[in-house]
Order: C-alpha cells, then sequence, then structure tokens
C-alpha cells in the first residue's frame, strides 16, 4: 500500500470510529479522568506511595525469578497447582487440558485482561466450553463479538441506548430494556444463573503475594468474588510480573490503583484469597443441603504467564512496562484516547498509551505499529501513573524500532538532505518533521518566497501526497529575519553587562525562524528586570526528531546543544527557555539522551521564561517595568509545561501585574508538535482541540495567549485569530 | 486512638451511605431483628461473648437454597477499616463470604475493638491470615456498576450493607 493511500485508511478509520464511539468514549473517560484530579486533590500521600509502589515493582521484576519459585512452593503447599506458561499457545492448553480432565461444560470468568491476550476464550470455546465472562462491561463486549475499548471498561465505548439496543436484539425480552437498572438487573440474574451451573471459575490476578500464594482481585461489581468462590475449581490467570512478596508490599498499591483508576477511594472489593480457599463448596443441585456437605473439593490452579515477559524484563527501555497495574489512567489522561478511543489507541489487546508496551512485548513491535504515532509525547500521562512509568519514552523507542523496520521510499529523493540518516529508514514525513530546524533555516533565508510557495493549493496536494502534510492545515509563516538576526543587529549589545543575574536565552527553532516577536519580547523583558542576556546557538533541541522517534538524530541534538550551553554554564549562567517543549527535552527527556551529570546540570539549571521573570521579580526587580494589563486574556498553558509543573508561575505573574484571565484545562490542546500537521491525524487533532474551543467559546473580548508553539499554531486555526505568548503580555514596550 | 479510629470508621460508612447500629451486647437480638428482612439467612457468630443468632429470625447453617432465597445475610467481620469505612470479611468453613456475598443486604457484625485506622494497620493481620491459609475481602460499601451506562448499586453482591457496631467488645 502506498504511503499516501495506508495515511487515507487511518485517517478513515479514526474518522469511523469519532463519529461512532466518540461521546461515549469522551464522556466516560473524561469522567474517569476528573474523578481521579478530585480523589487525588486530598490525597496527601500520593507522592511518597508512588514512590513506594514503583520502588516495589522494581524490586520485584528484579527478583522475578525467585519470586517465581516462592510462589510456587507457597501455591503447592496451599494444595494448589502452579503453571509456568511459556507463551499463550501453552497456557490455553493447559486450560483446556484441565477443562476435559475436569468435564467441564461451562467457565465463567472475572475480568482478566491477561485473558484478552491468551484469547483464551476462544481457546475454550473450540473445546467445547461454554464461557461466560461476568463482569458486567466485558458481558457486553462479548455480547457484541467486540474487543475492549478501555484495559479498565471494556466498553466504554457505548452508551446506554446503545447497550439497550444491543441486549434487546440479542436477548429479546417481553418488555424491551430501556434503563442502566434494568440492564443491570438483567444482566446479574442472567448471569447468576451461569455462575450457579458453571463447573470452573476463573479470573485474573491483580497482584499475587509470593510468600502465601495469595491472589488480590479488585473490582467493583462482586463477580471476582463470586467466580471465584461458586464453582469448586478456580483456575486464575496472571501475568509473571503481577508477584509482589506479601500484604505489606500490597498495601500502597490498594491504595493507590482506584484512585487513579477510576477516581475512587478504593474498590468496593480487594478481595485477597488465598486458594484453596477456606469457604464451604455451593452444591445448588442440594439447595437444602448445608453448604459444604457434598462430596464436592475445592481445586485451584494458578496459571502464570509469560508470554514475552521474561525478554521485556531484558529489555533495557519495555522493562518498565512490566511494572504498570493497568489502572488505565494513561488513557484516562490523554487528550487522543479522550476522543478516539482504544478501538484506534489500541493494539490486539492493551489500549491507551502504555499499550504500545504491552503490545511490542507480548504481541511483537508490529502490534505497536498501527496506533503508536497516536501518542505525541504530550507527557500528560506521566504524573498519572501510579508507578511512574515514563510512558511517552516506551512509545519514542517503539516508534524508533518501528522506524528501522520501514521500507525505504522511491521518493527519498525529496527530502533528502533532511536526514543524518543516524536511523536508517524513517518514513519521508517523519524525516520531514524530525528535521523542522532544517526546513525552518531554508524556508526563512528564501522567505517571503518560501511561505508563498506553501500557500500554493497543487504544492500542498503534492506535500499531502508524499510527504503527508495535511492540506487543510496552515503551515507556519518563516520570518526573513530571525531573532539570532536581529540580536545581532541591535544595539547597544549588552545591557547590564555587570548584573548579578546572567541569563543565556535559548532560541529555540519556533522562536527563532517563525514566531521571533515573542523572542524579542523575552530578551525585552529580562533586559528591563535587570537580567544581562546572551543568546544560545540556534541549535535545534531535538524535540522535533524525537518526537518522530528519530532518537540517534535527538541525541546528536542534544550533544550540540549541551556543547553550546556548557561555557555558559561555567561563567554562572541560567538558561531560560521560550518553548515548553524544549524545556521539558533539557528537564526530562535529556536524561535519557546525555550522560547523567550533563543532564543533571542543564536540567537545574533551565528555566521557563515566565518562570523566571517570576524568580527576578521575587528577587527584588521592579515588575513596574513590565506592560500594564491592556486586555483580559484567556490563557492555554501548554501540555509539558503543566507535567514539570512550571505552569503556575505564569498565571502567577500575571496575576502579579493585574491581570485579568482565565485558564484552560484540557490536557492537551491537539495539535501536539507535528500530530496536528499530519495528513492522517488533521481530522483527530481538530475533534481533541474542540475542546478547547468549547472552553474559551464565550471568551471572545479576551486575547489568547499560550505557552506553546504549536499551541499557538493550533488556536490560531480554531479561533482564526492572534495568539500571543504570556511573554509578549508583560513585555515593556519597545 | 481507637476512639478515633471509631469516629472516622462511622463518617466514613456514613459517607458511603452504609446504616450503622451502635449496640451493647445486650440488645444485639434487638438491633437485628430492626435491620433484617426475612428470609435471612447467617454464619453462626462463634467468638463473639453473649452474642447469637439463635432465637433471631435469621437462619443457620446457610444453604445453597438460602443463598439463593434470603433478603439478608448476617456475617461476623473480622476487622474494620476506619480511613475507607471497609470491613474485613474473612473467608471461613461457615460460608461468611458467600453469605456476605449473595444475599441483597449483608449485615456485618463488628466489634468496636476490631476497627483499625487504615490499611497500613491491616497488614498485619492480613499477612497472619495470608500465612494460615486464610483469605479476606476489604469490602467497601455496596456492589455497584457503572458499565451500563449509568452508575447501578447491587449488581453481583449486596445492594445494602448495615453495620452493627458491638461497643462493649
Amino acid at each position: 500500500m502506498s504511503a499516501q493511500r495506508e495515511r487515507r485508511r487511518k485517517a478513515e478509520k479514526i474518522r469511523t470510529l469519532l463519529e461512532t464511539e466518540g461521546d461515549a468514549i469522551q464522556e466516560n473517560v473524561t469522567h474517569m479522568n476528573q474523578a481521579r484530579y478530585d480523589v487525588l486533590e486530598g490525597f496527601d500521600e500520593y507522592e511518597d506511595l508512588r514512590t513506594e509502589a514503583r520502588r516495589i515493582k522494581e524490586e520485584a521484576i528484579e527478583n522475578l525469578p525467585e519470586l517465581v519459585e516462592r510462589l510456587r512452593e507457597s501455591v503447592e503447599a496451599n494444595g494448589g497447582h502452579l503453571y509456568l506458561a511459556d507463551d499463550a499457545a501453552d497456557a490455553n492448553r493447559y486450560i483446556t487440558e484441565l477443562a476435559e480432565d475436569e468435564e467441564a461444560e461451562t467457565l465463567v470468568k472475572s475480568k482478566s485482561m491477561t485473558t484478552e491476550e491468551l484469547e483464551v476464550n476462544e481457546a475454550l470455546e473450540e473445546a467445547g466450553v461454554d464461557v461466560w465472562e461476568t463482569d458486567l462491561g466485558e458481558f457486553v463486549v462479548q455480547i457484541a463479538d467486540e474487543g475492549p475499548s478501555h484495559i479498565v471498561g471494556p466498553s466504554l465505548h457505548r452508551s446506554r441506548e446503545d447497550v439497550a439496543e444491543l441486549f434487546n436484539e440479542v436477548f429479546d425480552p417481553e418488555e424491551p430494556f430501556e434503563t442502566a437498572e434494568e440492564l443491570t438487573q438483567f444482566a446479574r440474574d442472567y448471569l447468576g444463573e451461569r455462575i450457579r451451573e458453571a463447573d470452573i471459575g476463573m479470573t485474573g490476578a491483580n497482584f499475587v503475594l509470593a510468600d502465601s500464594g495469595t491472589i488480590a482481585l479488585i473490582t467493583n461489581e462482586g463477580n471476582a468474588r463470586k467466580s471465584a468462590v461458586t464453582p469448586d475449581t478456580h483456575v486464575a490467570v496472571a501475568g509473571i510480573e503481577k508477584i509482589i512478596p506479601d500484604a505489606e508490599r500490597l498495601q500502597p498499591f490498594v491504595e493507590l490503583i482506584s484512585k487513579t483508576a477510576t477516581g475512587q477511594d478504593i474498590s468496593q472489593y480487594v478481595s485477597m484469597l488465598t486458594p484453596p480457599v477456606d469457604s464451604p463448596t455451593i452444591d445448588f443441585e442440594n439447595p437444602e443441603e448445608p453448604l459444604g456437605s457434598g462430596d464436592g473439593e475445592r481445586e485451584f490452579h494458578l496459571v502464570l504467564v509469560d508470554n514475552g515477559r521474561t525478554e521485556m524484563r531484558e529489555d533495557e527501555h519495555l522493562k518498565e512496562t512490566l511494572y504498570c497495574i493497568r489502572c488505565g489512567a494513561c488513557a484516562n489522561s490523554c487528550g487522543n484516547f479522550q476522543h478516539v478511543g482504544g478501538h484506534a489507541f489500541g493494539g490486539e489487546t492493551y489500549t491507551g498509551g502504555i499499550a504500545t508496551g504491552w503490545e511490542a512485548g507480548v504481541h511483537g513491535l508490529d502490534a505497536a505499529g498501527e496506533f503508536n504515532d497516536l501518542c505525541t509525547g504530550c507527557s500528560r500521562c506521566v504524573n498519572a501513573c501510579p508507578v511512574k512509568i515514563d510512558i511517552p519514552w516506551i512509545n519514542t523507542v517503539v516508534r524508533d524500532r518501528l522506524n528501522g523496520e520501514s521500507a525505504p521510499s522511491e521518493f527519498e529523493f525529496l527530502v533528502e538532505g533532511l536526514t543524518p540518516d543516524a536511523e536508517g529508514t524513517v518514513s519521508l514525513q517523519k524525516r520531514l518533521f524530525g528535521n523542522f530546524d532544517t526546513l525552518a533555516k531554508i524556508g526563512s533565508a528564501t522567505a517571503p518566497l518560501s511561505n508563498w510557495t506553501t500557500r500554493l493549493g497543487p504544492v500542498r496536494s503534492l506535500m499531502d501526497r508524499f510527504l503527508g502534510v495535511a492540506p487543510d492545515r496552515d503551515l507556519p509563516e518563516f520570518e526573513r529575519t530571525t531573532l539570532v538576526d536581529w540580536f545581532d543587529a541591535r544595539e547597544p549589545t549588552a545591557p547590564n553587562a555587570d548584573a548579578d543575574r546572567k541569563v543565556v536565552l535559548y532560541p529555540d527553532a519556533y522562536t527563532n525562524y517563525v514566531l521571533v516577536e515573542r523572542g524579542k519580547a523575552a530578551v525585552r523583558t529580562l533586559e528591563a528586570l535587570g537580567a544581562h542576556v546572551e543568546l544560545a546557538a540556534p541549535i535545534e533541541s531535538g524535540r522535533a526528531p524525537l518526537s518522530q522517534g528519530m532518537i540517534a538524530t535527538a541525541e546528536q541534538h542534544a550533544e550540540r546543544v549541551a556543547d553550546d550551553l556548557a561555557p555558559y554554564l561555567d561563567a554562572g549562567f541560567d538558561t531560560v527557555v521560550i518553548e515548553p517543549s524544549d524545556l521539558a527535552m533539557m528537564r526530562r527527556e535529556y536524561g535519557k539522551l546525555l550522560d547523567a551529570g550533563t543532564h543533571e546540570r542543564l536540567s537545574e539549571n533551565s528555566y521557563d521564561v515566565m518562570e523566571y521573570v517570576y524568580g527576578l521579580i521575587e528577587n527584588g526587580a521592579d515588575p513596574g517595568v513590565l506592560a500594564e494589563p491592556d486586555a483580559p486574556l484567556a490563557y492555554h498553558s501548554h501540555c509539558q509545561q503543566r507535567t514539570l509543573g512550571v505552569e503556575a508561575y505564569t498565571e502567577a505573574v500575571l496575576t502579579d501585574l493585574g491581570f485579568d484571565f482565565v485558564t484552560s484545562d484540557v490536557e492537551c490542546c491537539g495539535m501536539a508538535g507535528s500530530f496536528g500537521y499530519k495528513s492522517e491525524y488533521y481530522e483527530l487533532s481538530m475533534d481533541v482541540g474542540g475542546d478547547l474551543k468549547e472552553q474559551f467559546a464565550d471568551e471572545g473580548d479576551r486575547k489568547l495567549v499560550a505557552s506553546g508553539t504549536s499551541c499557538t499554531e493550533h488556536m490560531t486555526d480554531l479561533f482564526a485569530r492572534d495568539v500571543t505568548h504570556p511573554i509578549e503580555t508583560v513585555a515593556p514596550d519597545r | 486512638m481507637a476512639g478515633t479510629a471509631v469516629s472516622t470508621f462511622e463518617a466514613s460508612l456514613d459517607e458511603l451511605n452504609v446504616g450503622l447500629t451502635r449496640t451493647e451486647s445486650e440488645g444485639f437480638a434487638d438491633a437485628l431483628s430492626a435491620v433484617v428482612e426475612e428470609p435471612a439467612v447467617g454464619v453462626p457468630l462463634e467468638g463473639y461473648e453473649g452474642i447469637s443468632l439463635d432465637d433471631t429470625a435469621v437462619e443457620t447453617p446457610p444453604t445453597p437454597g438460602l443463598l439463593e432465597r434470603a433478603e439478608t445475610g448476617v456475617t461476623p467481620v473480622g476487622k474494620a477499616i476506619a480511613e475507607y469505612g471497609s470491613v474485613v470479611v474473612d473467608s471461613d468453613a461457615a460460608g461468611t463470604e458467600p453469605v456476605s456475598l449473595y444475599c441483597p443486604t449483608h449485615v456485618a457484625v463488628l466489634r468496636e475493638s476490631d476497627v483499625l485506622a487504615d490499611v497500613t494497620d491491616a497488614t498485619g493481620y492480613l499477612d497472619d491470615r495470608f500465612a494460615a491459609g486464610g483469605s479476606s475481602v476489604i469490602a467497601t460499601g455496596v456492589s455497584s456498576t457503572g458499565d451500563m451506562g449509568a452508575l447501578v448499586e447491587g449488581v453481583h453482591g449486596p445492594k445494602h450493607v448495615h453495620v452493627i457496631l458491638l461497643t462493649d467488645q
């Protein structure tokens, strides 16, 4: 398939899902996301518990082989069986043979993503066993013959009306179902019967305790309890990564998982079963005999699934995925996921940001390829993850590996000179966006011609066809005079040369070639507040290639930036950054690209421009030299800026200066760097942007202000109005 | 400390809409009959002093038929966790787990001295139980689901929970 046809197929799939599932997904997912924020607001222990949970998982994965053996001893000492399955086929064989041995006709299940990974239902059905999902959400997708659209809420893509229509069609009740109560009542009774007659109960496990052979199951409905305790035989299926030592180590997870998953303080049932359990057997065929009086005996099998996990454990980058407790917070906090859901943002089994790690690990790299680009690296999931997994990084690494597998295009010559080819073959589209700095340099040198050319219809349709640049998206307009040109030409060249505060301002590619005014405003503001300002060399930070999964190129950029800044840092300069995504590079991603010492130094000495303004004022600079408020503002901060927690400084400075402003609280504007420029994702990015548009719908008389470049470009398209950086709003007049 | 935990527990139950009756052992039978809807099934309250399900409307021992028929299931609970308003349902051979789960109403009988402040305080108790092969469920409020498009209470587990707190034990 040609690259353009492939992009059109993707765009079509996304368009269909936006139309059919988008509304229900958005309502349910944003609800859970808000509930998470609400419950965590009053939960002071959150950060400490995350640290603790992370440490426990790191240790457990480190000691995994030993934990498996301890668990085996515990389970066997309890009278159960432990089977360590190499892969899905091995696990399914064990389970179907067990069902045959038990002469099982029916099996009831509680929700388990690991059994979805195995496709054990299909294997059991083939072996002649009727399988029933007892979690209501799983029951819905089972009836609809669909895959789950969310790790926690498999049927979140269906509204009540959808479910009612489905149930009415399948079960043909005398009175059609209408309300959630009626549907729930029916499902409860229907599944209750299935549970009572089942020969085997199958559950997953959220956690498994090695010291005692206890499995922890976290549910709201009570179906896992019922499925585990009603049939005599209980089979639990769990990935090997679920093992932790004991109840003490379980505690932080009990406190965290429901809060980050659904925004509940704690789920209804945290079942900690040490099977075979003490509860008496229940023989519904002899209803008036006391429980446990039949000749049935409890039997327990724990099927531990490897299926690629041992290899993940040995993979420096995918290893972190094994810390995942599958709470779905990464999906809920993701702008793209909120709009399109797991049927687009997901692979064969798993959904959301962390799915890339799981799919690449258990199903192979290709399984992650279809949806990996939907992670824009906005990083809103980073603080949401209860075990501190760097989910954007996992997505970047997988993207890098996928790049390496793509076949070279016959149109390579179109982007010749754009990549130092460190990554080998990379799609033309990714090479184009990954080399924004080179483009910008040429675009600026040939402006305004370059700007006129890219406005031409035929040029845009060629760009769409060969490079995957969305034809409807306005492209950046390059300035002939760059920030560096302006800075070098101005007089006097070094005001405040003997000032205490010395700043090296980082001219990111956008500020240098496109949004030059915000660069000038930054220089004026910092100098007015008494700092001595110099400009660093205009070297792209590596953000652009990194966002395309071109890690080796990003590394080269990072090293050049570090080399350029080193003498300034030696001389006591502070680095000030205008573009939040580049600040995030220095603070976060450089940790992966540079040696620890270099990263730490850059990270500790780099500041968001408004953060720095705040600091100068706090340290005695006179805010009276800055501009007075001339209009009320509507301010949209930047996703990565919020992850770093520095957006508060912009708000503080605006407040100090007496501005009347409102702020947005969407997770991401939807543009996310190059994402919204790409032909196949243009519509999704506009759909995500719809949230921001709605939030500022009644703010027509406010000046629009945004911290990030891509937010600025996106908002300019969304509102058809000018958008400026906060620094331009506070900068003193020329 | 115990006093603080108990008042926190009561406040948490209130937030969860879980009913609470405080009673001394002597008033247990009256307290029970006020909250039990018949037919009712129960697990004998062994280990508690001076109270019993004998001579109450609650039938023992549990049978599969009673699990299906009964409106109310009465069980002892091992501990409570004040912070979340949870009761710790300990599995046993008498059938506490299914009786607490199958009936539309679960009445949990709890000693005031068993109220713990938080999950951390319960880990020692749980580890001891697990080491001995025991199982427990931290149950908080009533069974619920949002999977049918709105929050509905009473799914596979109870729709109502009521705690009888024995203030003198």
